[in-house]
């Protein structure tokens, strides 16, 4: 092992694994560590993504696509189904993969880069210098060692501690966390499209979901909101169900997790610093994805971080940009993202019926949410008023 | 140590020390530790998605 890299890496997820790839493609020095001795295992995730977005980090490949999909369907709390996103000319449907496999390759595809990986790996605090953070401390194997570097890329996900650590508070309150149980089940029809099942009656400030691995396969999952989960609890939501609507299936696998819904957070750089993807929370507060925006905060983490090795300056002046890219691009999603969660959460049960009544006649299957919620707002502006300036 | 993890229970998801606002939990491939700045807040037991955590006030 070195004693000293341009960059080090906390945490093998995607969002990690493109930055340390990105990084490494440059000629940068990079060491990606992971705590878990296996990348990529135990999944914490439904593992569904747009087409269009993965297709800019990486080439589909079917050892790890479980299943391609044409669209997806929204089942209101009476059952009335909106289907989406099929496949057009303009509007691509997207995969379900597997995860277990996927960020294995992308691991895989930094250490071809030229990427240092060290699993069984975890960070336990940082190293200062200057007023700037100049490494970590890590233990392997039970034994603790320092090691320096220019930056460090805190990519720990949910968990994350590098934030904190740098002086960022990232933790999050229960109204900023979706806390999800999800099994993975045989023995059913898990048809073509990913399934969405909203309202309280399925999952009180989240949703349920039905994501196909196969022809008989799928992820089916709950999440509910933080502040509302206690007494009630998804795995308990999640069994009530498949008991009423599933009980043929049997379940081979059990994921639980939770994902940030908290919208974009203040800060996500510091001297020597840069958080990514779940780390900085820039999962999506309504649909709660994700792996894209953390592969495309990671590409720009590692662009910037090339930029600040050429200058070599590792003081927020230069490492700024990172924030004010993703924050133009991705945060902007975030945000109204973030509305839109803020109202649903406020929503009845029977108003969302009345939301989906209101698109019957329309032909919605080749659209995708942006161009379905303008219409919605059209016909129930009482119900929406809020998202107004999304609209006007 | 004012937080009981039922070990048997726990998924290791890591969604408990995303929100503990002291920093108090880790969780170290498959389990949960506890350190002593726990301020027994409730936040962690709260959100658990099968309920693994008890916290003693
Ligand atoms: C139930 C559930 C369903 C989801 N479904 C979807 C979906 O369908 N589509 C979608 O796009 N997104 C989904 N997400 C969100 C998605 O999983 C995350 O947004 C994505 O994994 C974020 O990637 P990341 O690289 O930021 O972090 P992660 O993938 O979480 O990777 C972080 C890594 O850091 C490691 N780590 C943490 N701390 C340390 C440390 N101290 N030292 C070393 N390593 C450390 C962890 O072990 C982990 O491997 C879901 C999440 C959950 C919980
Ligand atoms: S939230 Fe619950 S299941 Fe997840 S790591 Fe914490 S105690 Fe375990
Ligand atoms: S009770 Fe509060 S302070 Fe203690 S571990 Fe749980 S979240 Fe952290």
């Amino acid at each position: 092992m070195r004693s000293s890299y341009d960059v080090i890496i906390v945490g093998a997820g995607p969002g990690g694994s493109i930055t340390a790839k990105t990084c490494a493609q440059a000629g940068l020095e990079v060491l990606l560590i992971e705590k878990r001795q296996e990348i990529g295992d135990p999944v914490r995730c439904a593992e569904g993504v747009g087409k269009e977005g993965l297709i800019h980090h990486i080439e589909p490949d079917s050892r790890w696509i479980a299943a391609e999909l044409k669209g997806s369907m929204i089942f209101a709390p009476d059952g009335t189904e909106i289907k989406m996103s099929e496949e057009a000319s303009s509007q691509k449907a997207g995969f379900n993969l597997e995860r277990k496999i996927f960020d294995r390759v992308l691991a895989q595809q930094a250490a071809m880069a030229g990427a240092d990986v060290m699993v069984k790996t975890r960070a336990t605090g940082l190293l200062r210098s200057n007023g700037s953070i100049s490494g970590i401390k890590v233990m392997y194997m039970g034994e603790v060692t320092e090691i320096k570097a220019s930056i460090v890329i805190g990519a720990d996900g949910v968990e994350s501690k590098v934030g904190r650590w740098g002086g960022i508070d990232t933790s999050l309150k229960p109204v900023d966390i979706n806390t999800c149980t999800q099994f993975l089940v045989s023995n059913i029809d898990a048809g073509e499209y990913n399934k969405f099942y909203i309202g309280e009656k399925y999952a009180p400030g989240g949703y349920l979901w039905l994501f196909p691995k196969g022809e008989h396969t799928a992820n089916l999952g709950l999440g509910i909101l933080g502040s509302k989960c206690g007494t009630v609890r998804p795995i308990s939501l999640l069994h009530k169900f498949m008991e009423t609507y599933m009980p043929q299936g049997k379940i081979i696998e059990m994921v639980v997790g939770g994902v940030p819904v908290s919208g974009p957070i203040k800060q996500t750089v510091a001297n020597g610093l840069i958080l990514v993807g779940d780390a900085a929370r820039q999962s999506d507060p309504l649909t709660g994805g994700g792996i894209i925006n953390a592969m495309d905060a990671g590409k720009i983490a590692g662009e910037v971080c090339i930029k600040a090795k050429e200058k070599g300056d590792y003081s927020v002046k230069i490492l700024k940009e990172y924030e004010d890219r993703w924050r133009a691009t991705i945060g902007k999603e975030l945000s109204k993202s973030l509305m839109i969660k803020n109202l649903l959460i406020k929503v009845s049960d029977e108003q969302l019926n009345q939301l989906a009544h209101s698109l019957s006649g329309i032909d919605t299957s080749k659209m995708a949410l942006p161009k379905v919620l303008p219409i919605l707002f059209k016909k129930n502006p009482k119900i929406l008023w809020e998202l107004r300036t999304l609209f006007i | 140590m004012s937080v009981i993890v039922n070990r048997y229970k726990c998924g290791y998801c890591g969604a408990c020390v995303g929100v503990c606002p002291a920093g108090a939990l880790e969780l170290v491939e498959t389990w949960i530790e506890v350190d002593n700045t726990c301020t027994s807040c409730g936040v962690c037991a709260k959100i658990c998605p099968v309920g693994a955590l008890v916290v003693i006030k």
